[in-house]
């Protein structure tokens, strides 16, 4: 009777449809509050002054809170949650201001008339790799080696047979959860609610109790439901700290407070642009000699996201001379964040599209090349794969796409007035969990109840983490009951680094295991128990990832230069699959952001204003129903000893990793045309079209 | 947004009349644009007027041609088996814009009034001549890729958003309008201005006057098509796109008639490309012909110059489609 494996409908799938899941604004809560933010319409500078009375005296208005009249937050560490405590402005579009008012109409009037002059001071909102001031972070997300080296790259390169030298740009992207950052606040009896959008209920209590100096038990947060986060909800971002200020100044009255699209896009964390320069020196027969990624990008002045975009071209590939380095432009932008695969999404585009180049220059199939390439251990670290399949995933996909008997010559294929192509690419994610996070079972009423605090992002933790209890404790899965979402449950980790199901299922896992040791097979109304997960101590021998192997067909219109994509079809070694029908759309749903990144993607940012000027959905252009028709998604069926005692790998964010690469080598493929800056437009193969 | 207050009259002549007595006041049809713009704060109009259910939902048979009334939505329009049949043109235009939830409520009188998508009138924080005269041009030296190419000023450089209008300024469209002063006819390729230096103006429509009807003549001889090129596949707007209607015999180009979208103020009537095509050879190279004849013109910017090949390239593939 195991339920793991079984593709089981959502939990929450009949409440999310009709319309029942009540998300973060909707609390139905008595007589909100609502709240708008006023934003910051220079770059850089010092407000001089700020005229609220024209909004104070509308009618429905009850209050507008600047830097003179907040209060004062009990750690402003984390500058950008340091929200209205001084003049100064750090990026375009911060907040200066919050409205609150009866309605959310009142509130959003008021806010335009709010006037705020400056004392300007120029700006700087340009990355470039020429910039005198780039510098080296400490650390880059979330605590890796900011630079790494062996052997003499330079010297492999000079004496390789053949090189690949190139510079590759990926754009900015915002996450663009359906759901907007949203929050409803009440404080009430010296105690913080917060039903808000989270990715984690714990990690943003954690940070709220610490931005207001409460103790954490006096700050509850609930979140049953988000409507997507993709990372942008992983922490709070300051639209959490207004809603639990403005709760604070109106005790008792329960306070809405949602940003708007365009908002979003200053305001909840974005990924950073990246400048990949790649290096590949290989001998005639296609063995790496050589492997060097040079990164830079950007962060925001008052507080640094390093994202860890050379770290996947750590592990990929042998090759004995190597070398990753980052580098980072401070500017007066808005703060940079997680956004889905932070690190190994842009970074896997420049070694992977490297990689498309080399197995041209080599004549050699690019499925070859990497299979030649790969690594017996971990290349740097030296320790083995706790499972690598990435030589399957190739393979399987290969059968699967119809790679065999491929031209590989570019240009030369034209169906209906259409240039066609095909390209593949790797993906790599790493294989996390996390120590500390605690499940509690309980035997209540003939049923099992779960307890944690963790948080379903979408991704169908409600469903799943019921398959993982109901066989620990053997039991048929319609007799185990989850409850998630709210930190009067026990602590659980963040919904991140695609190490949700592993962690929370582990502790879920050791808890069923304390439970029946505790109580056997026939429990009393009421026995609990809970466990805590630890480190596992096999990651300190091991190198632990999932794999996959992404293959892309690309048409380009002969005349027009449009690019679509009819066909993207995945493959993933990606330890034990929990439920292949939950798996399966995130699987999907990392692919489609993929090709959503290669060939749509780009946050313009404007340097003369300092602000992403297409912000919002219609001129921010993410991939529709019609620009994805046919994406599949495979699996090997991989045991994982060593991972956890699950064998469960992530996989919310493989899927996006390496898409964008096998889409730029399909293009490739079908034009001649190499462009190595994402998003791949028109314009930008026009000039190669016959 | 702005307050404001909501009039539902009981017909047409009402809605006319206290537009036009009131210059805080207007339309409100479909809203597909408007209600973005209230909460963005670019229209603060104090009254709504609202016309929905006032104007006429008809498409009737009038002179050899049809008159499709203001009301008449667009899906509504895209699905009639008579402009199907006559106009393919214009189903492909309103297909080929945005997307079916917004073309159900969008409507054919309102739909060729839609402001410019521009990123900077968009954005009350940024200068823009047409939203406020005399503040500047933020396009200019800025994000450009869907801006003109032909036909723009020193003051804008924004583009007309609309599939439909493309498809009706080649078809020889009329314009019905109901004003305070009485109903008058306006040719559509002369609904729509340039921007000059005032580009506030999208259109000769003055305060007041509504859209009531639009009119096709009899459908011209040939074959007909509307192609738009963008960067993904649904849901987004022109970067460039064609009307085209071309009448050949025995390989030569009896009549033409061509619009582009996405390169100008407005639809973009190329009166020197058919000049060009009309009595010559239905060839690759009089298309090209036609096409540098009417590009001859085009002033592109930084960030759009692909727009000319790329308007050459498609409007040859049209023609050579349609010969």
């Amino acid at each position: 009777m195991t339920a793991i494996g079984k593709p089981l409908v959502r939990r929450d799938g009949t409440r999310k449809v009709t319309g029942a899941a009540t998300y973060a604004y909707e609390t139905p809560v008595g007589a909100p509050l609502f709240c708008h933010p006023v934003q910051a319409t220079v770059a850089r500078g010092r407000i001089t002054a700020i005229h609220t009375a024209d909004a104070e005296v509308l009618d429905g208005v009850l209050d507008v809170i600047t830097f003179r009249t907040a209060e004062r937050l009990a750690s402003t560490e984390d500058r950008e949650l340091a929200v209205l405590q001084d003049r100064e402005v750090a990026f375009r579009g911060q907040v200066v201001g919050l409205v609150i008012a009866r309605t959310s109409e009142i509130a959003r009037h008021g806010a335009e008339l709010v006037f705020a002059t400056y004392a300007e001071s120029a700006h700087d909102t340009e990355l470039s790799a020429d910039r005198d001031d780039l510098y080296a972070p400490e650390k880059v997300n979330p605590a890796f080696p900011t630079d790494t080296g062996t052997g003499d790259v330079d010297a492999a390169m000079a004496s390789a047979e053949v090189a690949v030298e190139r510079t590759y740009r990926t754009a900015m992207y915002h996450n663009n959860p359906l759901e907007p950052h949203a929050t409803t606040a009440l404080w009430d009896n010296d105690s913080l609610t917060l039903w808000d959008s989270t990715q984690g209920v714990h990690p943003s209590r954690k940070t709220i109790a610490k931005v207001f100096g409460l103790p954490a038990e006096r700050v509850r947060v609930v979140c049953p439901y988000v409507g997507g986060g993709f990372g942008s909800k992983g922490l709070p971002h300051v639209n959490v700290v207004l809603a639990a200020m403005a709760a604070r100044a109106h005790p008792g009255r329960p306070v809405k407070l949602a940003l708007t699209r365009q908002q979003m896009f200053a305001l909840a964390g974005y990924r950073t642009p990246t400048i990949q320069r790649m290096r590949l020196g290989a001998t005639r027969d296609g063995s790496l000699t050589a492997l060097a990624l040079d990164v830079v990008e950007q962060t925001s002045r008052i507080k640094e996201f390093a994202e860890q975009t050379a770290v996947p071209a750590r592990m990929m590939y042998a090759a004995p001379n190597r070398r990753t380095t980052h580098r980072l432009a401070a500017l007066d932008v808005p703060v940079p964040s997680w956004m889905r695969a932070p690190g190994e999404c842009p970074g896997m585009f420049g070694p992977e599209v490297a990689m498309d180049e080399l197995a041209y220059e080599l004549g050699l199939d690019p499925i070859e090349l990497r299979v030649r390439n790969e690594p017996g251990v971990d290349p740097e670290s030296g320790r083995p794969f706790s499972s690598r399949h990435l030589v399957e995933c190739l393979r399987e996909g290969a059968r699967r796409f119809g790679w065999d008997g491929r031209d590989p010559r570019p240009g030369v294929r034209r169906e209906d007035g259409w240039l066609t192509g095909t390209g593949v690419a790797a993906s790599v994610y790493p294989s996390s969990s996390r120590a500390g996070t605690t499940a509690l079972v309980r035997f209540s009423g003939g049923r099992y109840a779960v307890e944690i605090g963790a948080a379903d992002l979408g991704t169908g933790a409600w469903t799943v983490l019921p398959q993982i209890a109901a066989d620990a404790l053997d039991v048929p899965v319609e007799e185990v009951d989850v409850a998630l979402g709210d930190t009067a449950y026990p602590v659980a980790a963040v919904a991140g680094g695609s190490m949700g199901t592993a962690t929370w299922g582990s502790a879920i896992v050791e808890a069923a295991r304390a439970f029946r040791d505790k109580f056997g097979r026939d429990p009393d109304d009421g026995d609990e128990a809970d466990a805590t997960t630890g480190d596992n101590p096999a990651r300190e021998k091991y190198a632990m990832y999932a794999f996959g192997a992404q293959f892309a067909e690309a048409r380009v219109h002969a005349d027009t230069g449009e690019i679509r994509v009819p066909r993207l079809l995945g493959v993933f070694a990606a330890g034990r699959i929990v439920n292949p029908r939950t798996a399966r759309s995130q699987f999907l749903g990392g692919m489609t952001m993929g090709l959503s990144m290669a060939l749509h993607e780009d946050s313009v940012l404007d340097p003369r204003f300092g602000h992403v000027v297409n912000h919002d959905l219609a001129e921010y252009h993410i991939a529709v129903n019609a620009d994805a028709p046919d994406v599949q998604a495979h699996w090997l069926d991989e045991e994982d000893p060593h991972v956890n005692a699950l064998g469960v790998k992530g996989i919310g964010e493989i899927g996006i990793v390496g898409t964008a690469a096998a889409v730029a080598n399909a293009v490739f493929h079908a034009t001649g045309a190499r462009i190595r800056d994402l998003p791949i437009t028109l314009d930008k193969v026009l000039p190669a079209l016959p | 947004m702005k307050p404001f207050s909501y009039d539902a009259p009981a017909d047409v002549a009402t809605a006319v009349r206290t537009v036009a007595a009131d210059p805080s006041a207007a339309f409100l049809a479909g809203g597909t644009n408007l209600l973005d713009h209230l909460k963005l704060g670019i229209a603060r109009p104090a009254r709504l007027v609202d016309v929905t259910n006032l104007t006429s939902t008809e498409i009737t048979e009038r002179d050899g041609g049809l008159s499709i009334g203001a009301g008449v939505p667009n899906s509504d329009l895209a699905a009639d088996p008579r402009v199907r049949s006559r106009y393919p043109a214009l189903a492909e235009a309103l297909l080929a814009g945005a997307s079916g939830p917004l073309r159900n409520m969008a409507t054919t009188g309102g739909n060729p009034l839609q402001r410019t998508r521009c990123v900077y009138f968009q954005d009350v924080t940024t200068p823009c001549n047409k939203r406020t005269p005399g503040s500047g041009c933020s396009a200019i030296g800025g994000y450009t890729r869907y801006h003109a190419i032909l036909g723009a000023s020193e003051h804008c450089v924004a583009t007309h958003p609309s599939d439909l209008a493309v498809a009706l300024a080649a078809l020889d469209a009329s314009v019905r309008v109901l004003g305070p002063q009485g109903e008058r006819t306006i040719p559509f390729t002369e609904l729509h201005r340039l921007p000059g230096d005032t580009p506030q103006r999208d259109t000769v429509l003055e305060h007041g006057e509504l859209i009531t009807a639009i009119d096709l003549p009899e459908p011209p001889a040939g074959r007909q098509r509307y192609r738009k090129v963008r960067d993904r596949a649904s849901y987004a707007f022109a970067l460039v796109s064609v009307a085209a209607l071309l009448d050949v015999a025995n390989g030569t180009v009896r009549d033409a008639r061509i619009a582009f979208g996405g390169v100008a103020h407005k639809p973009w009537r190329a009166w020197q490309a058919e000049d060009v095509l009309r009595g010559a050879p239905a060839t690759d190279a009089t298309f090209r012909a036609a096409a540098g004849a009417e590009l001859a013109q085009a002033r592109p910017l930084p960030g759009n110059e692909f727009k000319v090949p790329l308007l050459t390239r498609t409007l040859v593939s049209v023609l050579r489609e349609l010969s």
